[in-house]
């Protein structure tokens, strides 16, 4: 597939949910591919990097689900600063854990999976629909997390087989696999389709994270993570990503995404 | 040789790990950082500690340098070492009130916020499972004050379980931690070379100050070490 049949495949108002993790081995080609499209009203479910400060600075987004946006080398994403200092947007803040195993429970079908961290905390007055669950053995309180379940899910990997198999070759899987499996359609971009014996021959079998059950549609896309990371094929691009943040503050947003989408 | 202040507050962040044994040290920050592996070169060689991605390393190296690593630690094990509770997170602050609760989400009302933060990030985890300190390196009004606008990290006045355990905060200017009345922030020590009164002057609440002592100051040994670990100096930038 190409990012821009992913897109085709997307509707407004759908729930989508975004892999990587703040400015890591994020499925940015897909991003881009959104970025010029006309989806609006989304609902994002993300580990928060640019690829939220992006879609919400584009004005794609009507709600955003995340524990944190960062830049990491930069700690705050102003575009994301910028649209939430505005107002308007809506926000379901929470706990990192929580976000995990919100995804947990839609992957196994679950209405909810009981977690400790959020309790006592404001997600609780920040979030009122969450709502706590008593243990039938032992009475304690924990929060019972909602499933998150999303219409689509986008991540980067840095090799795939045309089917889907697909596997990581940097340090951390991040959450690719939850996201896959707690999404009705699962797309994925990756550095290089190989036929399945190179694939499965480029490192142990626990790095092949995803299999063919887990994803719909493949899309061969070099340097798709960019400017976030994807070790060991690239690191950050550091300059890329302070261009992104000074944006913020010299230009307006049309006129970063112009030069930032012409670069393809 | 004699201690910068920085070294003082690297020194105060080892000690916060001196008893905590065989559990992961997760320090936020340069000055923690290098707290948590001055405590591993000297009291506490059990810390497990991390490159802040995905390896636990085998040794405590210095800045900007690599170790060999003796484990894997992606972000879903820490989660699972979050919920295991064998762990002690030093986090920074930009809020923390008198009763330890901690805002590093957003200032202003979470609908339209005057300045947008990190998001509550790992924060209700970490306070409600773990051991949890903090290291606010500019003490201000600003940060200490009377009541944070989103509480990201729990306090003890908000019902916070059985695995609560709120355990100092280092400043630059001193030490504090939650045992003064009904569990509100006591001054345990000032550093050298500031008084009780700055202290005070400094923060947006009452603080009880009945038994406050001086900060230690760093042996021969932990300054040599520290300047090994920070050979640049960096911490002076954080800590002037």
């Amino acid at each position: 597939m190409t990012a821009e049949q992913v897109v085709g495949e997307l509707a407004d108002g759908m729930t989508v949910g975004i892999g990587g993790w703040g400015s890591r081995r994020k499925p940015m080609a897909l991003v881009k591919a959104i970025l010029r499209s006309p989806l609006r009203d989304l609902t994002v479910v993300s580990y928060g990097g640019p690829d939220l400060g992006m879609l919400c600075a584009a004005g794609k987004v009507r709600r955003a689900v995340y524990g944190f946006v960062s830049l990491d080398s930069i700690l705050y994403d102003p575009w994301f600063q910028q649209v939430r200092q505005r107002g308007g947007l809506e926000v379901s803040e929470v706990d990192e854990g929580m976000l995990q195993t919100g995804l947990r429970a839609a992957g196994h079908r679950l209405p909810f999976l009981p977690i400790r961290a959020g309790l006592a905390s404001d997600v609780l007055r920040l979030n009122p629909d969450l709502r706590l669950v008593e243990c039938p053995y032992t009475g304690e309180e924990l929060l019972a997390m909602p499933a998150l379940p999303l219409d689509a899910a986008l991540v980067h990997l840095n090799l795939a087989d045309p089917h889907g198999n697909a596997r990581y070759l940097g340090p951390d899987p991040y959450f690719d696999d939850l996201f896959c499996l707690a999404a009705t359609r699962r797309y994925l971009s990756c550095e290089r389709v190989v036929d399945t014996a190179a694939l499965v021959a480029a490192g142990p079998p626990q790095g092949l994270l995803l299999n063919r059950m887990m994803v719909d549609g493949v899309v061969e896309s070099p340097g798709g993570a960019g400017f976030t990371s994807c070790v060991p094929d690239y690191d950050r691009d550091e300059q890329a990503q302070r261009a992104y943040a000074t944006a913020a503050r010299e230009q307006s947003w049309e006129s970063f995404v112009d030069s930032y989408l012409r670069e393809d | 040789m004699t201690a910068t202040r920085a070294e003082v507050c690297v020194a105060a962040c080892a000690d916060l790990f001196r008893d905590d044994g065989e559990i992961l040290a997760s320090p936020m920050g340069l000055i923690p950082t290098l707290g948590a592996r001055l405590a591993r070169r000297t009291t506490a060689p059990d810390l497990l500690l991390s490159d802040g991605e995905a390896t636990l390393l085998a040794e405590a190296p210095a800045l900007g340098e690599s170790a060999p690593a003796e484990g894997w630690l992606p972000y879903r094990r820490v989660f699972d070492v979050v919920a295991y509770g064998r762990r002690h997170v030093v986090m920074g602050a930009n809020q923390l009130d008198r009763h330890g609760n901690q805002n590093i989400s957003c200032i202003g009302p979470h609908d339209r916020p005057v300045r947008q933060l990190l998001g509550v990030r790992g924060a209700p985890g970490n306070t409600v499972n773990h051991r949890t300190s903090y290291w606010v390196p500019r003490h201000s009004p600003r940060v200490f004050v009377p009541e944070v606008d989103v509480v990201s990290g729990v306090g003890t006045n908000r019902d916070p379980g059985r695995f609560h355990d709120l355990h100092r905060v280092v400043t630059n200017l001193a030490v504090l931690d939650l045992t003064g009345p009904g569990g509100t922030l006591r001054l345990r020590s000032t550093h050298p070379g500031v008084t009780v009164e700055e202290v005070l002057a400094q923060t947006g609440f009452p603080l009880d100050t009945s038994e406050v002592t001086e900060t230690r100051r760093p042996e021969e040994h932990e300054i040599a070490l520290i300047r090994r670990l920070d050979p640049q100096a960096r911490r002076d930038r954080e800590v002037p």
